[in-house]
């Protein structure tokens, strides 16, 4: 367990946080300011991956893809909100959990009717499939590194949005008091469907930057769905600070408790007990995290009402 | 009593009308949805191209086939057996991707006195302990795959490993299956989340423990992400990668050239030198325009079975059809196949590696056979 082992694990942490923020930053904005249950935000993350393996299956440039894959998932996230959110807003929360879901199963389903059911060929762009030294001898994949920016520019650019343009006020206004928002004569309507689709987009951003690391395939969208959410508990409901900083810590701890728990177990226990009990014990960590940070802040780190 | 009454009737009507056109029912029962269902899509095609080779007759005898999406959940497959045998009286019920969804549905089923072949999982409790005469093996025992690669590392004096799979029974059956014949020093034994889609902090892990070797068993999507990060991380200068059911017809399509000269070893390959798997693999090609994967040619082994066991028993009698099997000398894919004595293959287990054929496409081919006629390890425990 040398330091250089562990310098790399805490960046696959952070690459692996950073994806969790794009995915989470949309959700905790729908969840947060639009009281909305949208369990469908997983398939934002299929939808950009495909878009963008179609279009650098069919361009053969990765960065094209990419590029026009944005404002694919930015129109996906429209049009759903204008076609079938809009009308949901109004029902109770179990409503929108059976909608939604329904959502995810229709996605699915349109994915493979229209892709087949077979795992997209993607693969890394020639420019970035090479290696970086973070360090002198430890060379760390630079494509990743790349992810890892992308994420931290991305957050800079959420932060900026938020906090320092009238977009974001009208945002930070409309989660403290929607009603008081739309008295002022804002128009709520068009800044939530705004908000809906940008965190489409980001989602997207995530899928896409994914692809050329995974499987694209139907449903790819739905683990990283769990994950966001208890990134969204964790930083406080409707905070995009929290779930930025939720994000990065979950990222570190399901990475680093994923390599180095089994390890340090074996210290404690025989072999075989360790490498049964490590994985476990280690795909818990997140959850147990979650309720301890659910018992001693229970709007979570960073509540955006208060 | 007026539903009981017209079933009666029914009944009598077919019996007296079918005296001489017997009708056998299969149920086929495969993941059709979700992440998994393109092994299911790969089963379905092979098995109706089967029925296309049998002219839809299953040993002469007119036959349906009713296809069951069991959704990769136990409980479903338990309630979609029961179905099966109780609404569309089936007289076999076979497929099944899934280790924990056989043993689900294994009882109920074999109980029931229906036969019940497996075109896929093989799990250890039914090969040996709990074994049931109504039960078949088309595929194999979920050791006998990884036990042809442990002897092949051990052979080929690798003298360090590095293995990983999902933290679920057949993880574990694989390894243990590996270790029964590999006797190197084991450099680490890691169980990942089943259906994990980064491996890259494992990875990072694996590079600093240093093995000769690295040997895998990732099946499905997990293979697809594990082979490509392996790939990325530039992985191949530090240790060499072998697999089971991690590079196959599945894969291969979303690989492409990142899995080129990766080892595995299978009971199966598409380029094995016989009649019925030349004929199999080349109508397949034609048809759905891909390469079959293992998983289509053992359900097409599967109708074939069926097929073989009604033409020479007559019969699509439980009790009659399963001696035909148990005698084995079944014509499949893999040539005449043997039967062990818990009704599971008894099979040569090949070394394939992934390559590029004539057209540019990436398959696997034979490279060598590291057991000839291997039984499975568990049968002297089946007692019926």
């Amino acid at each position: 367990m040398t330091f250089t082992l562990i310098l790399e694990q805490t960046f696959n942490g952070l690459q692996a946080g950073v994806t969790l923020f794009l995915v989470a930053a949309g959700l905790t904005l729908i969840l947060g300011i639009m009281d909305f249950v949208f369990l469908a935000h997983g398939s934002q993350v299929m939808i950009g991956a495909y878009a963008a393996a179609a279009i650098t299956l069919a361009t053969g440039n990765f960065y094209l893809g990419v590029l026009l894959a944005i404002p694919v998932t930015f129109a996906s996230g429209y049009l759903l909100e204008y076609l079938i959110i809009r009308h949901l807003y109004r029902r109770d929360h179990m409503e929108q959990v059976l909608a939604t879901f329904g959502l995810i199963l229709f996605f699915n389903e349109a994915i493979r009717v229209s892709f087949g059911p077979a795992a997209l060929f993607s693969d890394l762009p020639p420019s970035l499939s090479g290696f970086v030294e973070i360090l002198p001898a430890t060379p760390y994949p630079a494509y990743r590194l790349g992810v890892i920016i992308v994420g931290l520019l991305c957050a800079v650019g959420i932060h900026l949005l938020v906090s320092r343009t009238r977009i974001g006020a009208m945002v930070r206004a409309g989660a403290n008091n929607p009603e008081m928002t739309a008295a002022l004569g804002i128009n709520i309507k068009i800044l939530f469907r705004f908000i809906f689709a940008t965190g489409a987009c980001l989602a997207g951003v995530a899928g896409m930057m994914l692809g050329p690391l995974t499987a694209v395939q139907p449903g790819m969208g739905e683990p990283l769905l769990i994950l966001s959410l208890v990134v969204i508990i964790i930083g406080g409901i409707g905070s995009v600070r929290g779930a930025f900083v939720a994000a990065i810590i979950v990222g570190l701890v399901d990475t680093l408790g994923r390599v180095f728990l089994p390890a340090i177990l074996r210290l404690f226990v025989e072999q075989a007990t360790a490498d049964g009990a490590g994985p476990a014990l280690a795909s818990m960590l997140v959850y147990i995290l979650m309720a301890v940070v659910l018992i001693f802040r229970p709007t979570g780190l960073f509540p955006a009402k208060g | 009593m007026k539903r009981f009454i017209t079933v009666c009737a029914i009944s009598a009507a077919m019996t007296a009308g079918t005296a001489f056109a017997e009708t056998v029912k299969v149920g086929y029962m495969t993941t059709l949805s979700g992440g998994a269902g393109i092994i299911g899509k790969q089963m379905q095609n092979a098995v109706n191209l089967a029925m296309e080779h049998k002219g839809g007759k299953l040993g002469g005898m007119d036959a349906e086939i009713i296809f069951a999406d069991d959704q990769r959940k136990p409980d479903v497959a338990k309630q979609l057996a029961n179905r099966l045998m109780k609404s569309d009286r089936v007289d076999v019920v076979a497929g099944v991707i899934w280790s924990n969804l056989l043993m689900a549905i294994h009882k109920p089923v074999t109980r029931n006195g229906t036969l019940l072949i497996s075109s896929n999982a093989g799990p250890s409790p039914i090969a040996g302990a709990q074994c049931n005469k109504n039960f078949i093996s088309m595929s194999w025992q979920n050791d006998q795959t990884p036990e042809g690669m442990g002897k092949h590392m051990q052979d080929a004096g690798i003298k360090s490993v590095y293995l990983m799979a999902p933290n679920y029974q057949a993880g574990k059956d694989m390894l243990a299956g590996f270790k029964r014949y590999y006797k190197g020093s084991i450099k680490g034994e890691v169980y990942t989340k089943l259906g994990q889609s980064d491996f890259q902090a494992e990875l990072s892990a694996l590079r600093a423990a240093g093995a000769q070797a690295t040997m895998i068993f990732q099946p499905g999507g997990m293979g697809i992400n594990f082979v490509k990060q392996w790939k990325q991380a530039g992985m191949d200068s530090v240790s060499k990668l072998y697999t089971v059911f991690s590079v196959d017809g599945v894969s291969l399509p979303a690989l492409k050239d990142a899995a080129i000269g990766i080892l595995g070893t299978q009971t199966w390959s598409p380029d094995l030198d016989n009649a019925i798997n030349k004929k199999f693999v080349g109508d397949y090609k034609a048809k759905f325009g891909a390469y079959p994967s293992f998983y289509a040619a053992q359900a097409y082994d599967t109708i074939l079975a069926i097929d073989h066991a009604i033409a020479k028993s007559g019969s699509k009698d439980t009790a009659k059809m399963r001696s035909i099997l148990a005698a084995g000398n079944i014509p499949t894919t893999r040539g005449n196949l043997k039967m062990n004595t818990n009704q599971f293959p008894i099979q040569n287990i090949y070394l394939r590696e992934a390559v590029k054929d004539a057209d540019g496409v990436v398959t696997t081919r034979v490279t060598g056979t590291v057991f000839t006629d291997h039984a499975d390890s568990y049968a002297s425990q089946c007692k019926f």
